[in-house]
């Protein structure tokens, strides 16, 4: 893709004037970072406050009586009965039990009584909108928000930082969401985010939010990152990134995601299966599945990348790294990787294939650094 | 001249051609970002022009370091294996990779002079 084509969120003007560093990301020119580096920003996450462009991402509404059984029909998450203000993790899976893409929940309060508001990842917003209006826009109404921009502000610092903009939004808790007007701008903002920290995601309208995103870098506690900041305060939070740590080949069983699939919608639940791949997923369940993502800690200072084989002492084959780095917080080389199930036991030791060199990793929890979420 | 420059992004001081010093330019750690880890070669071993004899990692991603001559690498920069970031910090300096014993000097001729590596930059 060459440059013209490249698309700009909101932010673009502001991300050039803070003198960021462009990368094209699924489809987008997107900041990777600014002057400072991804180091001094995946920091200034963990230590204070931290603002992110996401507007790349995704966002749309279902609206209808019928929405939340419809998504149902697409997703292995308890959607009917997620309370108004709650939001909730799923996956779009395929015939497979693969995942087709990640997604955040939210049921909203609006006149008409709720809506479901869901943000998707960027290079399968277009696929996952025709897979909605295919499958379930008979049911209900997909509407894409194109015209509203995604801001994350992460941090320990992030709430003492919102609310000086408006104090009520320290009420909401982890993965709770409401309307609020932001420096004069009516916004919808959730307690949730991509990095481990407190923090929030503030939908708002396209054209306030580079209004909205200088009011929020003038505040004390406030600096920008970018992408990369993002994957490395993701990757040691343990959270996945999509077309990397899950795809449509790996089951939420495979990927260990079997937290994210409530009771109702198991074998035995209430509203059991009823999405595709629904046989493979609870086979699954029952009697586990061949490979298991897991967390890796490099035992030597050598970084371990995406596409690394993992082989046991012997150099047989166990698996392949789906992300790497040397992580900023945590100060030693972080890994996820897909084992053999009878390899991915905690404090399991495994090599990992580097340049012709084995680099001993350790089977390791996750996340690598703590979640800090508020949760009341 | 003493310093010349690779397209690679490398230069090579030659003041001393039994220890040449190897390392990365402003432009390549600005490009790599934060620098983490640096794979040095082993004192001893001799490389061909081109071929890699080193990588240097940032958070981001891996890069080949090549040799910019051929010649036998004479010393290491331990300090920089402690602290990679010298790469980011003084890369013309304290961030320096390795020293090499240039054999064919024909072959330092052959890379760009500080103007023409400057021009590479511009149009990159």
């Amino acid at each position: 893709m060459s440059a013209t084509e490249l698309l700009k969120t909101p932010l673009y003007a502001l991300h050039l004037e803070l003198g960021a560093k462009m990368v094209a990301f699924a489809g987008y020119e997107m900041p990777v970072n600014y002057p400072g580096g991804i180091i001094a920003e995946h920091k200034q996450c963990r230590d204070s406050a931290a603002l992110f462009d996401v507007s790349h991402m995704g966002q749309l509404r279902l609206v209808g009586a019928d929405a939340a059984a419809a998504l149902e029909s697409l997703v292995p998450v308890d959607v009917v009965d997620l309370p108004v203000g709650k939001q909730r993790y799923g996956f779009f899976t395929n015939s497979s039990g693969g995942i087709l893409d990640d997604l955040m929940i939210t049921r909203r309060h609006t006149p008409q009584g709720s809506d479901l508001f869901v943000i998707v990842n960027a290079a399968c917003k277009d696929a996952d909108i025709k897979h909605l209006v295919t499958h379930i826009g008979h049911r209900c109404n997909v509407q894409p928000l194109p015209d509203r921009a995604l801001l994350a502000l992460q941090g320990p610092k992030a709430a003492t930082a919102l609310s000086r903009l408006n104090p009520a939004v320290a009420k909401l808790t982890f993965m709770t969401g409401a309307s609020f007007d932001i420096d004069g701008v009516s916004c919808f903002v959730t307690r949730s985010g991509y990095t481990g920290e407190d923090g929030f995601e503030i939908s708002v309208p396209a054209s306030d939010a580079e209004e909205l995103a200088r009011s929020l870098l003038a505040l004390p506690e406030v600096k920008p990152a970018g992408l990369g900041a993002r994957d490395t305060l993701r990757l040691e939070a343990g959270l996945c990134l999509y077309g990397h740590d899950i795809n449509e080949t790996t089951t939420p069983v495979e990927a260990a995601l079997t937290w994210a699939i409530q009771k109702v919608r198991r074998a035995g639940g209430a509203r059991a299966g009823g999405y595709p791949g629904a046989g493979v997923i609870d086979g699954q369940l029952a009697t586990g599945a061949v490979n298991k993502r897991v967390g890796l800690v490099g035992l030597e200072r050598m970084p371990v990348r995406e596409g690394a084989k993992i082989v046991d002492a012997h150099g047989r084959g166990l698996g392949h790294v789906t992300s790497g780095t040397l992580a900023p917080t945590v100060n030693q080389p972080i890994a996820m990787a897909y084992l053999a199930a009878n390899h991915a036991l905690p404090s399991h030791e495994v090599y990992a294939e580097v340049r012709g060199k084995r680099v001993p990793m350790r089977v390791s929890a996750m996340p690598f650094a703590p979640h800090r979420y508020f949760r009341g | 001249m003493t310093t010349m420059y690779t397209p690679d992004h490398e230069w090579i001081n030659i003041e001393d051609h039994e220890a040449a010093t190897v390392g990365i330019t402003l432009h390549a750690q600005d490009a790599l970002g934060d620098v983490v880890f640096v794979d040095l070669p082993e004192v001893g071993r001799s490389f061909k022009k081109g071929e890699v004899a080193g990588v240097v990692e940032s958070v981001k991603a891996a890069a080949d370091i090549y040799m910019p001559v051929t010649g036998e690498i004479v010393e290491v920069n331990e300090a920089l294996r402690a602290d990679p970031s010298l790469a980011n910090s003084d890369p013309l300096g304290n961030g320096w990779f390795f020293k090499v014993h240039v054999t064919d000097m024909a072959e330092f001729d052959q890379l760009m002079d500080g103007p023409a590596y400057d021009v590479l930059v511009k149009n990159s």
